[in-house]
C-alpha cells in the first residue's frame, strides 16, 4: 500500500492532461519497472492500468495531432496561414 | 635538355611561348632536325601538325586559359560530346567539350549565350585547326561567383568551421523545428506538407526572410538569430532551386558565421541536390533539398511512434503476464507444501490403511472358506467309499417294510408279511415265509 502511494505521487498526473513526449516517457519508465519484475502483485496491476491509459492517451494525440505552424513576426509568435 | 635549339625556335613564335626555351621541348621528338643545317626542313602535314600540336600543349599556359564569349553553332552529339564556337565581335575559336566532362555539367549553353568557359589550347591534326579543349562551361558572371565561393570556403574551412568534429548529430524526435526559408516559397509548402503528414505532433516555427537579393544575407542572419532564441530542437535553413546567383545568399559569409553559431543542430536544404553551398558546409547536416530536410527531421514518423507505442504496451503486458505467471507458479508451490502438512493427508493415508487391511482380511476369509471346502471334499469322497450304494453293489441288500421300516431283526417280521428288498439296481417284493 505505502508502495502503491509512493508511486502514485511519482505518476500523478492524470494522462488526459499529458503530452505525446511525456505520456510516452512515463510509459517506457513503466516498462522497465514492471519488467525488473520486483513489485508487489497490486502495484504491478496498478502499474499496467495507467501504463494502459498512457498508451490510449499516445495513440489518442498521434491520432488527432495537426501540425501546428507560427511565424516569428519581430519577436512575437503568430499562426501562420499557409495557402494550400 | 637543350639539344636540338635551332629548329625549336624558328618554329615557336616567341609572342605565344615567352617562356624560356628549355621549358617548352621537354616532349618534342622530331624525325627531321637532321637537316636542319641544310636550310628550310621538309615536313610532313602530320608531322607538322602534330609539332605544332605538342607545341600548344607544352605552353602551360595555354593550357589553363579562361575565356569569354558568345555561344555559337552549338551542337550536342549523340555520342555525348558538345561542339561549339566562342566568338566575340572580331574572332572565333572552335571548342570542344568531351563527354566526361558534360556529365559533370549543370548548364547547357544555348546559340547567343554569354559565356565564360575553363579549357585548355591544343590543334585538331586532321583539320589543322586549334581549339579549346573544354573542362567547363559557366554562364558569364558565374565564373566570378565561383572564384569567389571557392575562396570563402577554403577560408571558412582553415578557420574549421566545417570541422566534422563540429557536427552534432540531429535530435530524433524533435517537438520545436525552426524554418528559416521564405514565407511564400515552394519549398515552405514542401517541407509543411512532409512535416504534416510525417510528424503531425510538432510545432514548426517559420522566420520568413528573403532568400534572394543583396538584401537576404541580413535577414537570414536576423531570422537565425531570432529563432535562436527560442531554442528550437533543430532549424531548417531551406530555399528551393534557382541559379547559382539565385543561391548566392547561401555563400555569404555572414550567413555562414550565423549558422555555425546557431546553439541548436541546423540542417541546410538549399537548392537541388547538385548544389552546393557555404551553408551546407557549416550546417550540421545537409540535405540534399528543402523536403529532404523535412524528411530527416521527421525521421521517426508519426507511424513510427505509434509502433513505438504499441511495442511498448506490448512490453508492459508480457511483464505483467510473465509477473503473474510466476507469481502463480509461486502460489502452487506453497499449496504443495501446505498439501503435505494438512490433516487431510492424513486421514487420505489413514483410508488408505484401512483398505489395505480390508483387503488382506477379505484374503484371509477367502483363504479359510477354501481350506474348509477341501475338507468336506474329503469327506464326500470318504462318504463315498463307506455309504449305503457302495454296500449294495457289494451284495448286501436293504429290506423294508412297507411303511418304509428298516427291517433289522427277525423280530420285526411276521410270516406272510409283504417286505420290499433294495439291491444296487433296484427293488423287488418279497413274502415272509418262515421266522
Amino acid at each position: 500500500m505505502t508502495a502503491k502511494s509512493k508511486s502514485k505521487s511519482k505518476t500523478g498526473v492524470p494522462p488526459a492532461e499529458m503530452t505525446f513526449e511525456q505520456a510516452f516517457e512515463e510509459l517506457e519508465a513503466l516498462v522497465e519497472q514492471l519488467e525488473a519484475g520486483q513489485l508487489p502483485l497490486e502495484e504491478s496491476l496498478a502499474l499496467f492500468e495507467r501504463g494502459q491509459a498512457l498508451a490510449a492517451r499516445c495513440g489518442q494525440l498521434l491520432d488527432s495531432a495537426e501540425l501546428k505552424v507560427k511565424q516569428l513576426v519581430g519577436e512575437k509568435l503568430e499562426d501562420f496561414e499557409a495557402e494550400t | 635538355m637543350d639539344q636540338c635549339p635551332q629548329p625549336l625556335q624558328c618554329l615557336s613564335d616567341p609572342a605565344l611561348t615567352p617562356l624560356p626555351r628549355s621549358a617548352t621541348i621537354a616532349c618534342v621528338n622530331l624525325p627531321l632536325f637532321g637537316q636542319a643545317e641544310f636550310g628550310p626542313e621538309t615536313w610532313t602535314v602530320t608531322d607538322l601538325n602534330r609539332y605544332v600540336r605538342q607545341q600548344l600543349e607544352s605552353d602551360f599556359r595555354l593550357q589553363d586559359v579562361r575565356v569569354q564569349g558568345e555561344v555559337s553553332g552549338f551542337r550536342a552529339y549523340p555520342s555525348g560530346h558538345w561542339y561549339f564556337s566562342l566568338k566575340d565581335a572580331n574572332a572565333q575559336v572552335n571548342c570542344v567539350m568531351w563527354r566526361s566532362r558534360v556529365n559533370h555539367q549543370r548548364y547547357t549553353p544555348r546559340d547567343g549565350d554569354a559565356v565564360e568557359v575553363s579549357g585548355s589550347v591544343t590543334l585538331y591534326e586532321a583539320r589543322g585547326q586549334y581549339q579549346l579543349d573544354v573542362t567547363s562551361l559557366q554562364p558569364q558572371g558565374e565564373g566570378a561567383l565561383y572564384r569567389e565561393f571557392m575562396q570563402l570556403k577554403a577560408r571558412l574551412e582553415a578557420e574549421g568551421l566545417f570541422d566534422s568534429a563540429r557536427k552534432r548529430p540531429l535530435p530524433p524526435r524533435p517537438r520545436r523545428i525552426g524554418l528559416v526559408t521564405s514565407p511564400a516559397g515552394a519549398a515552405l509548402r514542401d517541407m509543411l506538407n512532409i512535416l504534416r503528414r510525417r510528424l503531425p505532433l510538432a510545432e514548426v516555427i517559420l522566420a520568413p526572410t528573403l532568400v534572394q537579393g543583396p538584401e537576404a544575407p541580413a535577414q537570414i542572419v536576423t531570422a537565425l538569430q531570432a529563432l535562436a532564441q527560442l531554442m528550437p530542437d533543430v532549424i531548417i535553413l531551406a530555399r528551393g532551386g534557382g541559379s547559382l546567383e539565385d543561391l548566392w545568399a547561401f555563400n555569404d559569409e555572414r550567413v555562414a558565421r550565423a549558422l555555425a553559431a546557431m546553439p541548436v543542430p541546423t540542417i541546410s536544404g538549399v537548392g537541388h541536390e547538385t548544389d552546393f553551398t557555404i551553408a551546407d558546409f557549416v550546417a550540421d547536416v545537409r540535405a540534399p533539398t528543402p523536403s529532404a530536410a523535412a524528411e530527416l527531421v521527421s525521421a521517426v514518423s508519426v507511424d513510427d511512434l505509434r509502433a513505438q507505442v504499441d511495442a511498448a504496451f506490448d512490453r508492459l503486458a508480457l511483464a505483467l503476464g510473465e509477473m503473474l505467471s510466476a507469481r502463480r507458479t509461486a502460489l502452487n508451490e506453497q499449496r504443495v507444501h501446505l498439501r503435505r502438512l494438512s490433516p487431510v493427508l492424513q486421514l487420505r493415508l489413514a483410508r488408505q490403511r484401512a483398505i489395505e487391511l480390508q483387503a488382506r482380511a477379505a484374503v484371509a476369509v477367502r483363504h479359510q472358506l477354501e481350506l474348509a471346502r477341501e475338507r468336506h471334499n474329503r469327506l464326500v469322497q470318504i462318504l463315498g467309499a463307506v455309504g449305503p450304494p457302495a454296500v449294495l453293489q457289494r451284495g448286501y441288500a436293504i429290506v423294508r417294510k412297507p411303511r418304509g421300516v428298516v427291517v433289522r431283526s427277525v423280530d420285526d417280521v411276521q410270516p406272510g408279511e409283504a417286505l420290499t428288498v433294495r439291491v444296487s439296481d433296484g427293488e423287488f417284493g418279497v413274502e415272509v415265509t418262515t421266522r
